[in-house]
């Protein structure tokens, strides 16, 4: 078969990660902004609405004045889907992707809120590096997706590692937990990215992938939909409401992706965000 | 431990926190704070105690002072500071007895305290104010002053001094053990 073969300049995912960024830390994306006003419709307590309506005051001034919606403008998270027929040119791909973030938050007046070292805890004063993904799929487009993740929430996400005999309630109970923990730490209401299987890498990476795919849209396969459904009441049932203060709102949407695992294993891993759940997608 | 109550009260409190001021307060009360408070969160805390460690004197005065857990965005152009919301208070946690001891009497933050910080808030007549965290472009639009006043290297983690006019907070922790989360 010919391979029709398309020639992509890396600069063009600098730009493009760049304007991305500044982007998404001002405007979320239209799922998450109807998702935010149909809750504020749906919450019944006074101080939930109180705050859902501050928060649709905020996306607002975000919007008008080019303010950043919330101060955490994240660490950038890249997700890079390469066709295989894509011939790369130009700077190195990890280099093209952290001048994207660079640009971005030096002149975008974002935070910098990375750190060189876990440890030592050098500001690196432009947010790089990224966390960069990349996978190879069949074509010849480049698609990107940019998600910066804020920490209040990414500090109460979790991994466990449950056995196979505990099935789906196993599931539930690892997603109950970490969003009863997280409470309002995770400045609720919340979007809950869950990955189950894979191996206790794979199923952190789905968790966060799943954050990224649209709030509203549910998993193909229907346990996985139904899940994604009866999840989402029994954690709004704990009452937990918006900040944390009590309500009808506690998530926004739980996303769920699965992958094939190994007969000793039931990974299950639960990445929680806000409601300022950024992502933004790109094709090149 | 006293239960919260969410109710309608809403108060105007000047900073920095009046003694008795602080002690009227009760958990689940709405606050407009106005008036000046520092700006310090993970890096600075840490730069403090060791400071206190080592039983130098700390580049600021704490006494009867507020701290806002924040760390803002870059201001653009013309403006007082970027977007300004509060962060987890809970990180601060192995800090905040000593300071409250040595009379810090308020904290503006988000989530929850350990038992230890809501003691030392009983034992010295303090308050744990949350903001809504992920409001910070709202939020910035109450701040009307900002200047570093030390560790500009640490960049958005530097202690500032801030000026707020009708800051809204609310109740979590008071001093006879209401709290609200």
């Amino acid at each position: 078969m010919k391979a029709d073969l398309r020639v992509v300049n890396t600069s063009l995912i600098t730009e493009a990660i760049r304007d991305m960024c500044i982007e998404i830390n001002h405007d979320l994306s239209p799922d998450m902004k109807k998702a935010l006003l149909d809750a504020t419709a749906r919450e019944t307590s006074p101080i939930g609405c109180r705050i859902l309506g501050q928060l649709q005051d905020n996306l607002r001034i975000a919007h008008d004045e080019m303010i950043p919606i919330c101060q955490d403008t994240g660490m950038a998270v890249v997700f890079l889907d390469i066709g295989q027929d894509v011939h790369l040119i130009g700077k190195d791909l990890t280099e093209a992707v952290n001048d994207g973030v660079r640009a971005a938050y030096t002149e975008g007046f974002l935070r910098k809120s990375v750190v060189s070292d876990p440890i030592e805890r050098q500001n690196t004063t432009d947010n790089t590096p990224a966390v960069i993904h990349t996978s190879i799929v069949p074509g010849n487009r480049v698609s990107i997706r940019v998600a910066p993740k804020g920490f209040g929430s990414e500090n109460m996400s979790r991994v466990f590692m449950r056995k196979p005999a505990e099935g789906l309630d196993g599931v539930r109970n690892s997603i109950l937990t970490a969003v009863r923990d997280a409470g309002p730490n995770a400045c609720p209401p919340m979007v809950i990215g869950v990955g189950i299987g894979g191996t206790f890498e794979k199923a952190a990476l789905m968790a966060k992938e799943a954050l990224t795919r649209e709030v509203g849209c549910h998993s193909e396969k229907k346990w996985v939909a139904d899940l994604e459904v009866e999840m989402l009441d029994t954690i709004n049932e704990l009452g937990i409401g918006p900040g944390g203060l009590g309500g009808a709102v506690t998530a926004l949407a739980v996303n769920i992706e699965t992958y094939a695992t190994h007969i000793a294993g039931l990974p299950v891993a639960v990445n929680i965000c806000c409601h300022v759940n950024r992502h933004a997608r790109r094709e090149i | 431990m006293v239960e919260g109550n969410i109710n309608t009260i809403e108060k105007h409190v000047s900073l920095p926190l009046d003694a008795d001021v602080a002690k009227d307060l009760r958990a689940g009360e709405y606050v407009y704070l106005t008036g000046e408070m520092y700006v310090a969160r993970d890096a600075a805390h840490g730069r403090l105690m060791d400071l206190i460690n080592k039983g130098e004197k700390l580049p600021i005065n704490i006494e009867g002072e507020t701290i806002y857990y924040m760390g803002p965005s870059p201001a653009r152009e013309g403006r007082v500071i970027g977007s300004a919301g509060p962060t987890t208070a809970g990180r601060m946690d192995k800090y905040t007895p000593t300071l409250l001891d040595m009379g810090l009497r308020g904290m503006v933050g988000k989530g929850k305290r350990t038992p230890e910080v809501l003691d030392a808030i009983k034992r010295n007549g303090a308050v744990y104010f949350a903001a809504v965290g992920g409001a910070g472009a709202l939020l910035s639009k109450c701040i009307t002053s900002s200047e570093i006043v030390c560790y500009e290297d640490l960049g958005a983690e530097a202690i500032r001094r801030i000026t707020v006019e009708n800051f809204p907070v609310i109740v979590v922790a008071d001093h006879i053990g209401g709290y609200l989360y």
